[in-house]
């Protein structure tokens, strides 16, 4: 099989948050990028995460530096990307029990890292979160917010699209770098469907795969890149539980913060070190652990009824004390030029936060416009993200609000739990970055709400995947292989809160998967795999 | 106003309106016994309509089920089937289906191997009874014959393409299209309003008359079920002879018009044939006493106590609610009956989601003895008066091993001749 070969001034490996943000940096510098994952977008930490656009409250104890860090990006995001933030406020609680000394010195490590901290009485705080519980020993308002890791994601790639030539490629895996005169010649990939080989040719390669990094940059050689993988678990529950983002005032641990994301709440997280960033999955005592630590914080949510729960892996910078608890680690960030390991187009940036990664972004694009002798400045400080039509259906309840406003009876319903119209999945079929390629269920789960609602794809896998045939975007029965693969994977999220009301909700998934689909018998010639 | 306060008397007090509860009542009216039967809306609106019996044994698919249950008795001897005979099996399955028939919606009589029935999305599954409006498409497919599919603007989860696509390559002659259906454009529709305005012979033939233009010498027309609610065979009839191609239905993903139609039937006929039927009501307590139990139901308008000399337990798994679970136990909620589990949920699901030795907790269930009664962990009987059947029962998969209706039918069947003995 011949390979397929593309070309552009900068190849990003790594399609998170800090590959799409420097793909948009250096678009905004007139630099044409090809950006490659070898899944899709968002199918890393930045799809695995809290959410929280941190206020710098959470790091400003053991860490100022970060915390101001993120407290400065906080606020750049809010002004330039209002559209993908909830600027919901959020407060730090001790409760009864909790170590006074570290509650009272909080106002104190706020100011030093310049983060707005307003105490607030019992009364007060409940006033705000009504759900909190009677004995609360501390309470603090700081300025966290939430930010929508898929839409701010996919906005960066749909703004580069547009800006330039800049183009996107999923399933793409790096595998290999041809290396000569101290240079990459050109990075060999692998299409992670077809199994084909492709060839990227590029002037310089920038490796910003997250908690891969370090196995990215060894494939060129590089050994200087050291990361320490830290698994988070967290939950989503089915409607919104707080106004605002409520955090436990005590040295990080499980169940401290939940977050509410537009229709629901995500509760977390805790920190196990893991020894390969792959094959994760959130398991059943890290859920009863998160759920009883969070609970003492806010009793409401040992009644909450939770729909999934998910990993992700934190790629964290190793540091003194580091190896045994990932929590020790430093939540900053390094860029790597590599040129101390023989190479001068190479470069890798790890580590940081969802909320730092414009920063992170900014300066890779520093280094690698400097590389290609560009003078732009970085402009993502001052340029607001648009945000594109095809775009917006990742918030919990954008989807809803706007079928309704439009009430257009023939515009069906495909997702009830989300409310996902048609006309939704018309639009990222049509727009949404990797449209260019195939689309699949996944694929436009990804882009949009569907499956993520109580039913947990129960019923939309089926109507999507009907409609996907009717559109004529499926037309083999690998179509129903896709349907079995998405609920497969959904199932490794849902298992592990399977109790009270989402166990009447599975029984029905199996029986619809099974009994109606066949899912359990397929084979190869029916679109499963074979037995 | 004052609430009402109702009183009844009755031999048998079936809980549960689910295939188990109405076969349950069937057999017991069968018996000649004084049945009195509870529910509400349970899974049955959601049914494919089709009856298996067991499709699927040592995770695989199963032509002939007699032959598969022989194997099942001797591999899972604790499953509640095993305690039956092949030859009582039949009789249930036939005193079903022969009832459903009297009642005016037909299904075909059990056979000697399972049937292919066909599912939306272009797969197939093994199943023993079908209703006779779906029986036509079983034989297209078998035959390969010219056949036309057909899906309707604005309904969900049914795509004809779909099921041509998926069947193409054994069944090449397999066509597919489009209709708007009469007086229903540009909105979402749902199979059960479908069936309901097909009701409406005018609606019949515009119908008919959109679709004989498509033709194109298929011998066969496929369609979503919405070939009426109460009378499907005959609307289909009239319709085969204004299309002038054999017409069969396909089952919908639900809620879906063969398990309502189910549903309708049985409520309209129970009454006449002497089952005191309230379709809509939970039972909120049992209490036993020593010559029977005392019902407690709470209506909207009035308070029923029943007094029953047995009852009979069919109220289904999670779905319907038979089941209930915390975070750590399952629970049978209406007798708090003991459920032998393991400790903790780490063992319900096993990690892979279509792993084919199907999930623990699937298993779990009501254990009962010889004669359907549950039984304390010791193996004594709760109560003497106490039987259960269905869904609920422990020891079976019904939805991986394709036994649901067949599994209702025959337990259902087994509880209540033991009832009628201890009654007698
Ligand atoms: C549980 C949890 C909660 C968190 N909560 C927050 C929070 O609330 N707020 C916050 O600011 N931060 C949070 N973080 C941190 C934040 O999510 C991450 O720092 C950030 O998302 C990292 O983004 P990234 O783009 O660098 O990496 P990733 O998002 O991991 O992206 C790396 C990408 O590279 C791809 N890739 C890997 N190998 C290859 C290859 N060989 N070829 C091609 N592509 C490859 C992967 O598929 C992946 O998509 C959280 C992290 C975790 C795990
Ligand atoms: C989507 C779907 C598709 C199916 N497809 C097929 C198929 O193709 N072939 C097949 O053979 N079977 C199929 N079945 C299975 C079949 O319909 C039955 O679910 C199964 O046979 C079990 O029957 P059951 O009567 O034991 O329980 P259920 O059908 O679950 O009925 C239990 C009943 O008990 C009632 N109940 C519960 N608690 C109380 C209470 N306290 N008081 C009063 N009533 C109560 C419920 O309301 C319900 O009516 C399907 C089921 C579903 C859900």
């Amino acid at each position: 099989m011949p390979a397929r070969t593309y070309e552009a001034d900068v190849l990003i490996i790594g399609g998170g948050a800090t590959g799409s943000g420097v793909m948009r940096d250096l678009a905004l510098r007139g630099i044409t990028c090809l950006l490659i994952d070898r899944k899709d977008l968002n199918a890393g930490a930045s799809g695995g995460n809290h959410g929280l656009l941190h206020s710098g409250g959470r790091y400003a104890t053991a860490d100022a530096e970060t915390a101001a860090e993120c407290r400065r990006e906080g606020d750049i995001l809010k002004w330039l990307a209002p559209e993908c933030i909830d600027d919901c406020g959020g407060l730090f609680v001790a409760v009864e029990g909790d170590d006074e000394e570290f509650a009272g010195a909080f106002p104190e490590h706020c100011r030093v890292a310049g983060i707005p901290c307003e105490p607030l009485t019992a009364a007060e705080a409940r006033e705000r979160e009504p759900d909190l519980p009677e004995a609360i020993m501390a309470a603090y308002a700081v300025p966290d917010a939430t930010i929508d890791p898929f839409r701010i994601v996919l906005e960066n790639v749909g703004h580069a699209q547009r800006l330039n030539d800049s183009a996107y490629l999923p399933h793409t895996e790096i595998e290999e770098f041809e290396i000569s005169d101290g240079e990459i010649r050109k990075a060999v990939c692998r299409d992670r469907r077809s199994g084909e080989r492709v060839e990227i040719r590029a002037r310089q390669f920038v490796n910003a795969s997250g908690a891969w990094a370090e196995k990215v940059a060894r494939l060129a050689g590089c050994r200087d890149v050291s990361l320490l993988y830290s698994k988070g678990t967290l939950l989503i529950s089915n409607t919104r539980v707080t106004n605002g983002v409520v955090n436990r005032l005590r040295l990080p641990d499980d169940g401290d913060i939940l977050v509410p994301g537009g229709t629901v709440s995500l509760l977390g997280t805790s920190s196990v070190t893991v020894e390969d960033p792959d094959g994760i999955a959130p398991t059943i005592p890290e859920v009863d652990r998160i759920l009883a630590e969070g609970a003492a914080m806010l009793p409401v949510l040992n009644e909450t009824r939770f729909v999934r729960a998910f990993s992700g892996v934190r790629p964290l910078l190793k540091a003194a004390g580091s190896e045994t608890d990932g929590r020790k680690a430093n939540r900053g960030f390094a860029l790597f030029d590599h040129e101390d390991q023989g190479l001068v187009n190479f470069a890798t940036v790890a580590g940081g936060k969802f909320t730092t990664f414009r920063l992170m972004a900014e300066k890779m694009g520093d280094l690698i416009a400097r590389r290609l002798g560009s003078a732009e400045p970085c402009r993502t400080a001052r340029e607001p993200l648009p945000s594109g039509e095809a775009l917006r259906w990742t918030e919990p309840g954008a989807a809803a609000r706007d079928w309704f406003r439009r009430a257009d009876p023939a515009d069906m319903i495909l997702c009830e739990c989300e409310m996902v119209a048609r006309s939704a999945v018309d639009t990222i079929i049509a727009d949404a970055p990797g449209a260019e390629d195939h689309m699949s269920l996944k694929a436009i789960a990804l882009r949009s709400r569907i499956g993520k609602g109580a039913c947990q794809g129960a019923f939309c896998s089926m109507r999507v995947t009907s409609y996907l045939y009717d559109r004529g975007v499926y037309d083999s029965p690998d179509g129903l292989r896709l349907m079995r693969d998405f609920v497969k994977e959904r199932y490794k999220g849902v298992r592990p809160v399977l109790w009270g009301a989402q166990m009447p909700q599975a029984e029905l998934a199996e029986i619809l998967h099974c009994g109606l689909a066949g899912m359990d018998l397929a084979t190869d010639a029916d679109g499963g795999d074979a037995k | 106003m004052k609430r009402g306060h109702r009183r009844i008397e009755t031999q048998l007090a079936v809980i549960g309106t689910g295939i188990a509860g109405f076969a349950a009542s069937i057999f017991a009216l069968k018996r000649g016994l004084d049945v009195a039967q509870f529910g509400h809306s349970g899974a049955m609106a959601y049914t494919t309509g089709y009856l298996d019996l067991l499709g699927v044994h040592g995770q695989r698919i199963r032509q002939d089920p007699w032959a598969a249950l022989d194997e099942l008795r001797r591999d899972e001897p604790q499953h509640p089937m095993s305690k039956l005979s092949n030859p009582t099996i039949r009789t249930a399955f036939d005193g079903f289906t022969d009832a459903l028939c009297d009642m005016g919606i037909g299904y075909t009589k059990a056979g000697e191997q399972n049937l292919s029935g066909l599912l939306p999305n272009g797969v197939a599954k093994p199943t023993l009874s079908v209703p006779k409006t779906m029986l036509p498409g079983i034989a297209a497919r078998e035959a390969g014959a010219r056949t036309l599919v057909l899906d309707f603007d604005g309904l969900q989860g049914f795509s004809a393409k779909a099921f041509e696509v998926n069947f193409a390559e054994r069944w090449p002659a397999l066509k597919s299209a489009r209709l708007t259906f009469p007086d229903m454009e540009n909105r979402q529709v749902f199979p059960e309003v479908l069936a309901r305005s097909l009701e409406n012979r005018a609606t019949q033939e515009a119908l008919a008359g959109l679709i004989r233009p498509l033709l194109n010498g298929a011998e066969y027309v496929g369609v979503p079920a919405i070939l009426g609610m109460h009378a499907p065979d005959e609307i289909r009839a009239r319709m085969e002879h204004a299309i002038g191609a054999t017409l069969f239905e396909i089952p919908t993903i639900p809620p879906a018009v063969p398990g309502i139609r189910l549903r309708e039937c049985f409520e309209r006929a129970f009454p006449d044939m002497g089952v005191k039927l309230e379709p809509q009501l939970k039972v909120s307590n049992v209490e036993f006493g020593r010559s029977g139990a005392t019902l407690f139901l709470h209506g909207p308008m009035e308070d029923l106590e029943i007094e029953a000399s047995a009852v009979l337990l069919a109220t289904g798994r999670f779905l319907s609610g038979g089941l209930k679970s915390d975070q750590h136990r399952l629970s049978e909620p209406l007798l708090d009956l003991p459920i032998l589990q393991p400790d903790g949920r780490q063992e319900w699901f096993r990690h892979e989601y279509l792993d084919p030795r199907g999930h623990p907790i699937n298993r779990l269930g009501i254990e009962v003895d010889s004669a359907f009664r549950p039984v304390m962990p010791d193996g004594d009987p709760v109560n003497e008066r106490l039987f259960a059947a269905g869904a609920i029962l422990a020891h079976q998969d019904w939805v991986r091993q394709r036994s649901g209706a067949g599994l209702a039918i025959a337990t259902a069947y087994a509880a209540t001749e033991a009832a009628a003995a201890m009654l007698a």
